[in-house]
């Protein structure tokens, strides 16, 4: 483009120069107020059903059903429905979220922490069957997770597992996409002179995979919150794995309350959606947090308009 | 294996024979629950799906395990519930999985492009379904698909416009599609996004400055630069199609339109759970496994080879 202009007379290239900044700038506008428009549809179709949420949540079972689903009725009714959700069945529902957090929580941290000692194995040690253990690894990440529930449910099954905190507990503990992100962060962000530098220190090798930890810090946040959402989220596994409402998790406890809604429990209807904002409440936090983080891990160093 | 590399060292030096079995000691406990977790239920389901349990005469009886080789594999590929069940998520993710991805790259390149403001609030805004679990995303819809409940349909007839049955026999399938469109279009959104940050600006700052349009440089450049992201959010869309469970389930509480075997998925858990037939279960997860399996190791191949291009 450059050597075509240049051997074009200067004035002329000029103007032309001139004219087409300004119709880009006038095209540059009414893209702005297209790009927009766009955008702001789809933030309603994605905000629209958890405002939703939120107002329901604000009705008494006679509102929701009664009054105009996308504002609030003229009675306030959070309070109660809240209260009416932490006593009924004598609290199951705080137990459920007790569990969620407890399989959630231990979850995501043990298979965190496990991944990160695979990965960083697999990124800075060279040893035989390297190839082939990643290879099945990265195979294990294509198989579908329901696919596993079922004979896991047998197996656990055989040895009486099944309906314990650990048939939940022990499979979220496996997080070979885990394996794969922090393998990826270790060979870039781990240089090897320091583990080197470590080791002439004295540093056992334990000791250079915290220091290497500490480095892949924005990978592990990143994959702790994965695996934390993804076990919060699991429906299917619990479902096959519990029978006792005991040791549900939230997902499968308001499942259970929406199977039996029908004539006589539709008060449950008001439970069941002030239970459903309250156990988005722990997840939007931690994506807020992962947003901060992400913008901040991920914006840094890079200069965008 | 991790003993022939040892004794191939110096045998004096202990730090480094040591070290040579570090890297096993760290993928011991991962590596431990891996195999109990994932590759032994594999073995299993494989080997659970070569028998069959019958009952003699009038079905009175104890129940006897067969051995029944390849047997359970052809029901399966003969079974109309399994193949219908399978056509039925193939069409849905030969529109959905494009659908939301298109508007996930479009969404995510708006937000990277310099026409856009307030993009910390859009990021926000379209990341919020994916903190919603699926289960109560589901709830969530179902309560705005049911007539009795739902502000849409009573806006719709109110407008004279009739009554939009979102949970009929044709239509139920799309509902489920927007389920999955709503929750997960930002999540794919924000894979392609990080993809588009990482793209060095002065790559396309010189064609900017040559007055190539916004959408130009998109298309030429952005584009083919985050086509990695693209396969894998591909990918994982396709797995999470062929797996689709959780809002049919939720589905059938309120709609008589969701056989048991509407998706492949549904159809093993009421055949494990609602006929306790769990060698057929097996055999239908180990079918459903490989169809995913050469799906998206299809769709590997062919997006590599048009990439290479």
């Amino acid at each position: 483009m450059s050597q075509q202009t240049a051997s074009v007379p200067l004035t002329i290239s000029k103007e032309h120069v001139t004219t087409k900044k300004r119709s880009s700038q006038g095209s540059q506008q009414i893209q702005s107020i297209g790009a927009m428009v766009f955008l702001f549809i789809f933030v309603v179709y994605f905000l629209i059903p958890f405002f939703w949420l939120i107002v329901s949540s604000t009705k008494n079972a006679g509102d929701l059903f009664g009054s105009f689903g996308l504002w609030f009725a003229p009675t306030f009714n959070l309070g109660a429905n809240l209260q009416q959700l932490f006593t009924y069945d004598n609290g199951i529902y705080l137990r459920w979220l007790g569990n969620t957090v407890l399989y959630a929580g231990v979850g995501a941290v043990t298979g965190t922490f496990l991944a990160a000692m695979a990965g960083f194995a697999l990124a800075k040690y060279n040893f035989r069957g390297r190839t082939l253990i990643f290879s099945v690894i990265l195979g294990a990440i294509l198989v579908p997770g329901t696919a596993l529930a079922l004979p896991l449910y047998l197996l656990f099954s055989n040895v009486g597992l099944t309906n314990t905190y650990w048939a939940v507990l022990l499979p979220s503990m496996v997080s070979p996409f885990g394996v794969y992100l922090s393998r990826i962060y270790a060979a870039a962000s781990v240089p090897d002179e320091l583990l080197e530098a470590a080791r002439i220190d004295g540093a056992g090798e334990f000791k250079a995979f915290t220091i290497a930890l500490y480095l892949m810090r924005p990978a592990l946040v990143t994959i702790l919150l994965f695996q934390f959402v993804a076990i919060w989220n699991n429906y299917f596994l619990p479902l096959v794995m519990l029978s006792d409402e005991k040791f549900f998790p939230i997902t499968v406890g308001l499942q259970t309350w929406n199977v039996t809604t029908g004539g006589a429990n539709k008060f449950l209807y008001t439970l069941i959606i002030a239970g459903a904002l309250v156990s988005s409440i722990p997840l939007l936090i931690g994506c807020g947090f992962l947003q901060r983080f992400w913008r901040g891990g991920l914006g840094t160093g890079s200069v965008k308009g | 294996m991790a003993l022939e590399s040892v004794t191939s060292l110096p045998p004096n030096s202990w730090s480094i024979r040591r070290r040579a079995f570090t890297p096993y000691l760290f993928l011991l406990p991962f590596g431990i629950l891996f195999l109990l977790f994932f590759i032994v239920p594999i073995v299993y389901a494989v080997y659970e799906s070569l028998f069959r349990s019958q009952r003699s005469g009038l079905g009175l009886g104890a129940a006897t395990v067969t051995f029944n080789g390849l047997g359970n594999f052809a029901d399966v590929i003969h079974d109309p519930n399994f193949y219908t069940s399978i056509g039925r998520v193939l069409l849905y993710g030969v529109v959905q999985v494009p659908v939301m991805l298109g508007l996930a790259l479009v969404l995510a390149l708006l937000l990277d492009s310099t026409v856009v403001r307030f993009k910390a609030f859009f990021r926000l805004a379209f990341f919020v379904p994916y903190a919603i679990p699926g289960i109560i995303a589901a709830l969530l819809w179902g309560y705005l698909y049911d007539p009795a409940l739902s502000p849409i349909v009573k806006g719709i007839s109110a407008l004279g416009l009739g009554t939009p049955d979102f949970l009929g026999v044709n239509s139920v399938l799309w509902s489920i599609a927007n389920i999955a469109t709503w929750a997960w279009t930002g999540y794919n959104m924000l894979i392609i996004f990080a993809a588009l940050q990482a793209i060095p600006t002065e790559i396309y700052e010189s064609a900017r400055i040559d007055g190539s349009s916004g959408f130009h440089i998109a298309w030429n450049i952005k584009i083919p630069l985050v086509a990695p992201a693209l396969v894998l959010t591909g990918i994982f869309s396709i797995i999470g199609t062929l797996q689709l469970f959780n809002e049919p389930q939720v589905l059938t509480a309120i709609s008589n339109n969701i056989p048991s075997s509407f998706t492949p998925n549904l159809y093993a858990y009421y055949t494990a759970f609602g006929n306790n037939n769990y060698y057929y279960a097996a055999t239908i997860s180990v079918v459903l496994a490989l169809v995913t399996c050469v799906l998206s190791f299809g769709f590997l191949r062919v997006t590599q080879r048009q990439a290479g291009v």
